[in-house]
């Protein structure tokens, strides 16, 4: 017998009662106002919130914001950057990228998340390799909490999506909190309404 | 194999001032942290029945949701594996690695890897294995196993991991600075994930709806070893598995906030399907969990989230650390979960601990691990596998105890000595009670000579 | 009301005052107390060493001592929770489920069934720390527990705020286990001895003159540890200071 039909048959032959599935429900009931709590909650995952410049240009407060940076590689329209993200074939390529721009789909107020998947990364590796992350978000894409996140149909369009909260982080030794453990080391989000194309 | 020395290893331990004072009092720190998490939620005891009741539905039909993920799994690309224990589980991972030409894995943490020993079997293979969560990288480069699920080198000082770095990385063993090395192991680890051939994840959930599974980090190190590799291989226990994706919203809500009292992992990530040009693959491990959902009374271990909470709250492991328990899995978790792998050599833990029932308290997934601790004393005394207590000395006790005369008789013995014996007679080597602590006065009288004198005039 | 005395071995043995002040106390509130002379032990040593088979005879002598009262109370919470919760080697008949269901521990006793508003004899002009023992706290629910997201309450507490004086000081681990945990103290000393250390300075560092507790299995562990590091902290058992002790 294989290995899968010899353990289907060890649990199916252990004869557990059944146990009935739980309903769950939403847990949103007097939720607090969603963009207010998703900028507290972001600065607690160690995320930054920054309000538009005056000129509304978004390049030029990038720029200004990370003036070191070489390699601007862009996964929006709104931004042009110093790279497109439709010219890289290949994730390694990212390696030398200082920051990286992107648009989540959509936001969590109760844990200050962005979510993002191959749809909005186009190359995966972009969220990784950065050494910083620009998300442009549109406020009106904020939910209240998780569980209507993972109500979500999103999920199912996607071969890999990330819940992102705040930069990489680890506390691992003696409980000193490192930022940019392995990942980027500051994210920074936008806040940029969605181009709502009519028709 | 030899009995797993607790008690020793303890000891030890304890005799360092500085690593025990740090180590209990991080721990304790994260238990604070998870106590503001839990409180701050109103519905966080209704969470926890919610999280509790769709594990146990799920453990009672599991074969089908696990034929449910493999459906949705293949549906999305991926190749699904099976392995009934540790030894297929390596060699499925080896042949996958083999037949891709892969001679460099990184990997990102998995308790389930630890528990098949992977990396033992690979790496005499010609296999590099690559550890890039920061604490299992410094557990790896120094030849120890993980002693936290969560934070696995929670018992190291700054100058702990200096040591093993200027030693491994080449950092200067003169500068324990929590940054400095914590950039030395990125830097060193970022082109070990651009030159691996494949990446390996662990599995938090696996959703049977959607046929994907849900890796939670705070590093980003399981999207690093997953995205940037060609190939990525999930090594997934059965029990991982819940039947939703709406099921997330419980389970993600309780993880982080149970393990470090944070709201949710930097990194919450969910993978279906393999990107284009790219290979995914799942290993569905067994080695011992179907064995395990066959018994009645400690069957529940399954529900397990990995969180880490039943380790934050024991006073014992604490003080004594995860590798004093000899296995994988330590702590409360870890008391209940080995006596399953190896009963001879695990017989001391049960012991281990006060069953004083906080970390049922504090468990997401309301794992009644204290009455499982006191049920697996009995059967370590039915297999005559008792460390300390002779089985003898019970069988007496239990024959004085049943006796009025007899009880009696004993107590009086025994004040007699406390009361009449020299210091030096009960504070000796072989007195465990009086190394660190004050035997008790003897009373003139007992209780019952007391009532016999003043009340029994009725 | 028919009221049984169970005074634990270890009580009779080393602290018999507790076990005066419990039926004082009784007596006092109003309680026709009896004291079957043949108790020995509930059986907690065998349970929790694992040979729980091997505590049938004890706990057979407890069922037969003890049947046919409406209560019987006990100073000691890991005792009663052992009759009530682990007291299976025992066969399970009517008489005996009877037994183990009407076991209460002294301050649940006081709190939900003689529901004491007042103790006009009690004074006790002390800093006091309390310790709920891990057995009255998370098996029998005494008081609220530090995990859990619940209302606060407290049975000893809401006993010991009658007492004239009285003054309360927390430690920082209100409900951390002090390290007692029956043959473990011994089996697995170094863990526990370091436990007990940690808990009284963590009590005396809080201000602390006197621990109380229901539990005098505790008590004996923790002062152990106190006298030994010269800590100068007192211990009391509950019992004593309801009943009017002083000091």
């Amino acid at each position: 017998m294989s290995s899968r039909n010899t353990i289907l048959a060890s649990l199916r032959g252990t004869q557990r009662t059944p146990a009935t599935l739980p309903e769950v429900p939403l847990f949103d009931a007097g939720l607090p106002p969603a963009l207010e709590k998703f900028k507290e909650t972001l600065a607690g995952m160690g995320g930054i919130w920054a309000d538009r410049s005056t000129d509304g240009d978004l390049d030029a407060q990038i720029r200004a914001r990370f003036p070191d940076a070489k390699v601007i590689c862009s996964a929006v329209p709104e931004v042009a950057g110093t790279r497109r993200i439709e010219e890289v074939r290949d994730p390694h390529e990212l390696n030398d990228v200082d920051v990286g721009i992107v648009r989540p789909r959509f936001a969590v107020a109760e844990t200050g998340s962005i979510w993002l998947s191959e749809v909005q990364y186009q190359v995966n590796a972009l969220g990784y390799l950065s050494q910083h992350l620009v998300a442009l978000l549109d406020p009106a894409d904020i939910v209240g909490n998780l569980h209507h996140a993972y109500h979500r149909p999103d999920f199912f369009a996607a071969n890999y999506a990330v819940l992102m909260s705040g930069p990489s982080a680890t506390a691992d030794i003696e409980g000193v909190l490192i930022r940019g453990a392995q990942g980027i080391r500051s994210l920074t989000v936008l806040p940029a309404p969605r181009v709502r194309v009519s028709g | 194999m030899k009995r797993v020395d607790h008690v020793r290893a303890s000891r030890e331990f304890i005799a360092d001032e500085k690593h025990i004072e740090f180590h209990d009092k991080r721990l304790w720190a994260l238990r604070t942290l998870r106590d503001e998490a839990a409180h701050g939620i109103e519905e966080w005891e209704q969470l926890r029945s919610l999280a509790s009741g769709i594990k146990e539905h799920t453990l009672t039909h599991l074969a089908d949701y696990l034929e449910e993920f493999e459906r949705n799994a293949t549906s999305n690309g991926v190749i699904v594996h099976w392995a009934k224990d540790a030894e297929e589980h390596n060699r499925i991972v080896h042949e996958i690695l083999s037949s891709h030409g892969a001679k460099t894995l990184v990997k990102s943490k998995s308790m389930l890897t630890e528990e098949c020993a992977m990396r033992e079997y690979l790496e005499p293979r010609g296999i590099t294995v690559v550890e890039t969560d920061l604490g299992e990288r410094i557990q790896q480069l120094d030849h120890q196993r993980p002693a936290h699920i969560v934070v696995p080198a929670v018992h190291k000082l700054a100058s702990d991991v200096s040591r093993v770095f200027s030693k491994t990385l080449g950092t200067d063993p003169d500068n324990s600075d929590v940054h400095y090395l914590a950039e030395a192991q990125r830097d060193a680890t970022r082109p070990l994930i651009l030159n691996a051939e494949a990446g390996m994840t662990g599995c938090n959930f696996a959703v049977a709806e959607t046929g994907g599974i849900t890796v939670c980090t705070n590093e980003g190190n399981a999207d690093l070893s997953a995205n940037v590799p060609p190939l990525h291989i999930a090594s997934i226990g059965i029990e991982k598995l819940i039947p939703k994706l709406a099921h997330l919203g419980v389970f993600i809500r309780m993880l982080s906030r149970s393990a470090l009292g944070s709201p949710i992992t930097q990194y919450t990530s969910h993978f279906r399907g393999p990107r284009k040009g790219a290979e995914m693959h799942f290993v569905l491990v067994d080695n011992g969990r179907s064995a395990r959902l066959a018994m009645d009374d400690f069957w529940y271990s399954l529900k397990c989230i990995r969180c880490g909470a039943c380790m934050n709250t024991c006073p014992v492991y604490r003080r004594s650390t995860g590798l004093s328990y000899g296995g994988v899995y330590s702590g409360p978790i870890g008391v209940i979960i080995n006596p399953t792998f190896d009963l001879k050599k695990y017989s001391a833990l049960p012991f281990a601990s006060t069953m004083n029932g906080s970390c049922t308290n504090v468990c997401p997934v309301k794992i009644n691990i204290h009455e499982q601790i006191y049920k697996w004393r009995q059967i370590v005394a039915e297999q005559h596998d008792l460390p300390f207590v002779k089985t003898q000395a019970m069988k007496v006790a239990g024959k004085v105890l049943a006796e009025p005369a007899l009880y009696r008789a004993a107590i009086k013995a025994a004040d007699t000595a406390v009361a009449k014996l020299p210091r030096a007679f009960i504070y000796n080597p072989f007195n465990a009670w009086g190394k660190q602590r004050e035997v008790p006065d003897a009373p003139e009288q007992t209780f019952r000579d007391w009532y016999l004198k003043n009340r029994k005039a009725k | 009301m028919k009221v049984a005395l169970f005074v634990p071995c270890f009580i009779d043995a080393f602290f018999p005052d507790v076990g005066v002040a419990t039926l004082e106390l009784l007596e006092r509130l109003g309680c026709d107390v009896d004291f079957p002379l043949e108790q020995t032990c509930c059986g907690q040593p065998m349970g929790n060493s694992g040979c729980e088979k091997d505590a049938a005879a004890t706990e057979a002598l407890f069922v037969k001592n003890f049947s046919g009262y409406d209560y019987i109370v006990a100073p000691s919470g890991s005792c009663v929770h052992h009759v009530r919760d682990h007291m299976t080697a025992v066969e399970p008949t009517a008489q005996s489920r009877a037994v183990r269901a009407n076991t209460y521990e002294l301050v649940e006793f006081l709190h939900d069934v003689l529901k004491v508003d007042a103790l006009p004899w009690a004074e006790f002009p002390h800093k006091v720390g309390l310790h709920n023992s891990c057995g009255t706290l998370r098996s029998l629910r005494t008081a609220k527990m530090s995990e859990i997201n619940e209302p606060f309450f407290s049975k000893p507490l809401s006993l010991l705020r009658k007492v004239k004086g009285i003054e309360f000081v927390t430690p920082a681990r209100p409900d951390e286990c002090c390290g007692f945990g029956g043959t473990f103290c011994v089996t697995e000393e170094p863990v526990s001895a370091r436990m007990g250390q940690d808990k009284v300075r963590d009590h005396k560092q809080a201000g602390a003159e006197y621990i109380v507790s229901a539990d005098s299995s505790c008590l004996m562990h923790q002062k152990g540890c106190s006298e030994r590091l010269g800590l100068g902290l007192n211990f009391i058992h509950i019992a004593q200071i309801l009943n009017g002790a002083r000091s």
